[in-house]
């Protein structure tokens, strides 16, 4: 299990890396005691967006599938634990939301990724009928103001954001709760981060991962070699849709509230520009390209929205041009072969 | 002696065009045999159908005493069958090693896996290359990773569409023992060829194929003896 931490579908495989790896987790873990807490709470606000963009990862670098339904997903967890919250009472429930929420997301995956391998939708198909899913849903529930788009208790509430959910909490001795906003959302993120991103690297490793891969190099050819394309590729998307579900959960839990401009364009299109920047063949590249862009983003949008606008275009374009297996994997291969130049290097 | 695989009246039109026309071939367990006839004959469309990617206008195809008309490509490999088709196609971004480890993992545990990966890469003589490209290799290497891929499922019944195409004469000839060799080891062979000497060399029975109909079949000496399938390939010797 542990060996497979490492093998031929991930960069950084060695000493050097597992090194960098700890001390950026320990100063991750220290960080909250040193930054004030608004700051904690923003990063933590960035770490959420993460898990959608490592499942895009997954589909697109590692399975081929250029998935622009990440939002979709996104969305239908994001309510769903809206939803869910609000009826099935605040407290402990409220990570059972968050599960459902989940389930839910994979659910709908499993059902549309079904009809489309399964009707041998690819290519740029693929990409078209994910984004018109996505934009049928945005603008389904842009249109829910009235009084009668309700479930249970909660009340979808059109473009105006369904809102009143209790954000992720738990009961804890003495009666007080533990909610999780502010650092324990922080710590919270960084235990799922860690979770979802090793497990990533050990299932890409694995035998899993090399028929993935080889699917998307050659889907006949893998057939020929006894692989059950449709299936392999069935279980990739739920998986890469199921990761824009937790951040859809999160991210209602984190704002107490969602609106369809989560799911709609802009927004479905930013996990492609992070994925595509840091580069979609990489997991860990799209682990810290997503983050830093996410930081640069909030960085600029402080001082103007239409800067950071125009960044997010530049980038995309700087990338498809420039470096078009993304900025974070060209640095990394460029320091991996300075380091072997060094290490041949005699003396 | 029993028969792997058998066709019944296969065919396969594209459009208003019978590649293929109600075929009946046989091979049997342990044989070694060659399928030949000019280009165009529809010999790879026979191929196709016997392996899954193209389904068939009509007839039915059975394996192992199996009716597998119906059945995809992945179930049939997993039943005994693997293939080398015309056209190579490896995974051409992976590493070679990668490429080869691909294919065995699927029925190799993780333990004997790097052994055999080596034996392989060694037999292939691709050891060298292994951390190379597919896509970097020559066309003749590829051809041979295509051959490691296919052999590395330990199949039953292998299927090869002109295996020595682009391969020098040299080469050639160790293809040709290396096949004896797996066939001595209990691996059926149906090989799809130009090549006559290599025929020769390999081959057992033969049938001919011509405009998409069996055109003549039998033992190698008979075949090759017969005026009629000499003159269907005069003049056409050239054509590939
Ligand atoms: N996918 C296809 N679509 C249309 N025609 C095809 C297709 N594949 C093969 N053919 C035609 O079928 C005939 C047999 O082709 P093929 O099986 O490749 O012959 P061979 O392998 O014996 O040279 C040829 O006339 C070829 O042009
Ligand atoms: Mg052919």
């Amino acid at each position: 299990m542990f060996k497979l931490l490492n093998g031929p579908q991930t960069l950084g495989n060695g000493r050097a890396f597992w090194i960098c790896f700890f001390l950026v987790l320990i100063i991750a873990l220290a960080y909250p005691f040193f930054a004030d807490s608004y700051d904690v709470g923003n990063f933590a606000y960035f770490l959420i967006w993460v898990f959608m963009a490592l499942g895009l990862c997954l589909m697109w670098g590692y399975g081929g599938m250029l998935s622009f339904g990440q939002t979709f997903f996104f969305g239908i967890a994001g309510y769903s634990y809206g939803v869910l919250a609000i009826n099935l009472g605040g407290g402990g429930m409220t990570f059972v939301a968050l599960g459902l929420a989940i389930l839910l997301a994979a659910l709908s995956a499993l059902i549309l990724g079904y009809f489309m391998i399964w009707g041998r939708v690819g290519g740029v198909f693929f990409g078209i009928v994910t984004l018109s899913a996505t934009l049928v849903l945005a603008f389904f529930v842009g249109q829910t103001a009235g009084p009668e788009w309700r479930v249970g208790e909660a009340r979808l509430n059109g473009y105006n954001g369904m809102k009143g959910m209790e954000p992720l909490n738990i009961p804890w001795f003495g009666g007080e709760s533990i909610y999780f906003e502010g650092s324990s959302l922080y710590y919270l993120a960084i235990a799922l981060i860690l979770l979802v991103y090793l497990g990533l690297r050990v299932l890409l490793n694995s035998r899993f991962g090399n028929v993935i891969v080889a699917i998307r190099e050659d889907p006949q050819r893998a057939e020929l070699l006894g692989y059950d394309v449709r299936k392999y590729q069935l279980i990739t998307f739920v998986i890469g849709s199921a990761l824009a579900g937790l951040s859809g959960a999160l991210y209602t839990s984190w704002g107490q509230f969602i609106t369809p401009s989560s799911i709609g364009l802009p927004a479905a299109a930013m996990p492609i520009v992070w994925v595509a920047f840091s580069g979609r063949g990489d997991i860990t590249a799209t682990l810290i390209g997503t983050f830093l862009i996410l930081v640069a983003f909030q960085t600029i949008t402080v001082h103007s929205q239409q800067a950071a606008l125009i960044l997010m275009g530049a980038m995309l374009l700087a990338t498809v041009m420039l470096a078009p297996q993304g900025f974070v994997i060209g640095v990394a291969r460029s320091i991996g072969r300075l380091v072997k130049r060094r290490g041949q290097a005699p003396g | 002696m029993a028969e792997i695989l058998q066709t019944a009246q296969v065919s396969k039109t594209f459009g208003g065009l019978a590649a293929v026309s109600d075929v009946d071939i046989s091979v049997n367990e342990g044989e070694i045999h060659c399928l030949i006839g000019p280009n165009g004959a529809g010999k790879s469309t026979l191929f196709k159908l016997v392996i899954g990617t193209y389904l068939p206008s009509g007839g039915s195809i059975s394996f192992r005493g199996e009716n597998v008309t119906q059945r995809r490509p992945y179930e049939r490999v997993k039943r005994g069958m693997s293939i080398k088709m015309q056209t190579p196609s490896v995974f051409k971004e992976l590493p070679v090693r990668q490429n080869i480890h691909i294919a065995l993992q699927h029925h190799i545990g993780r333990a004997a896996l790097a052994r055999e990966e080596e034996r392989l890469l060694t037999l292939l003589e691709l050891a060298p290359d292994a951390t190379k490209p597919a896509g970097a290799l020559s066309h003749g290497q590829q051809q041979w990773l295509e051959i490691g891929m296919a052999l590395a499922l330990k199949p039953a019944l292998m299927l090869l569409d002109e295996p020595t195409a682009g391969m020098s004469p040299e080469e050639t000839f160790r293809t040709g023992e290396l096949i004896k060799q797996l066939n001595a080891d209990g691996m059926t062979m149906l090989i799809v060829e130009h090549d006559m000497a290599f025929v020769r060399q390999i081959a057992q029975r033969v049938t001919v194929m011509h405009f998409g109909k069996v055109f003549a079949r039998g033992a190698i000496g008979e075949i090759l003896a017969d005026p009629r399938v000499a003159e269907i390939y005069l003049g056409k010797t050239h054509e590939h």
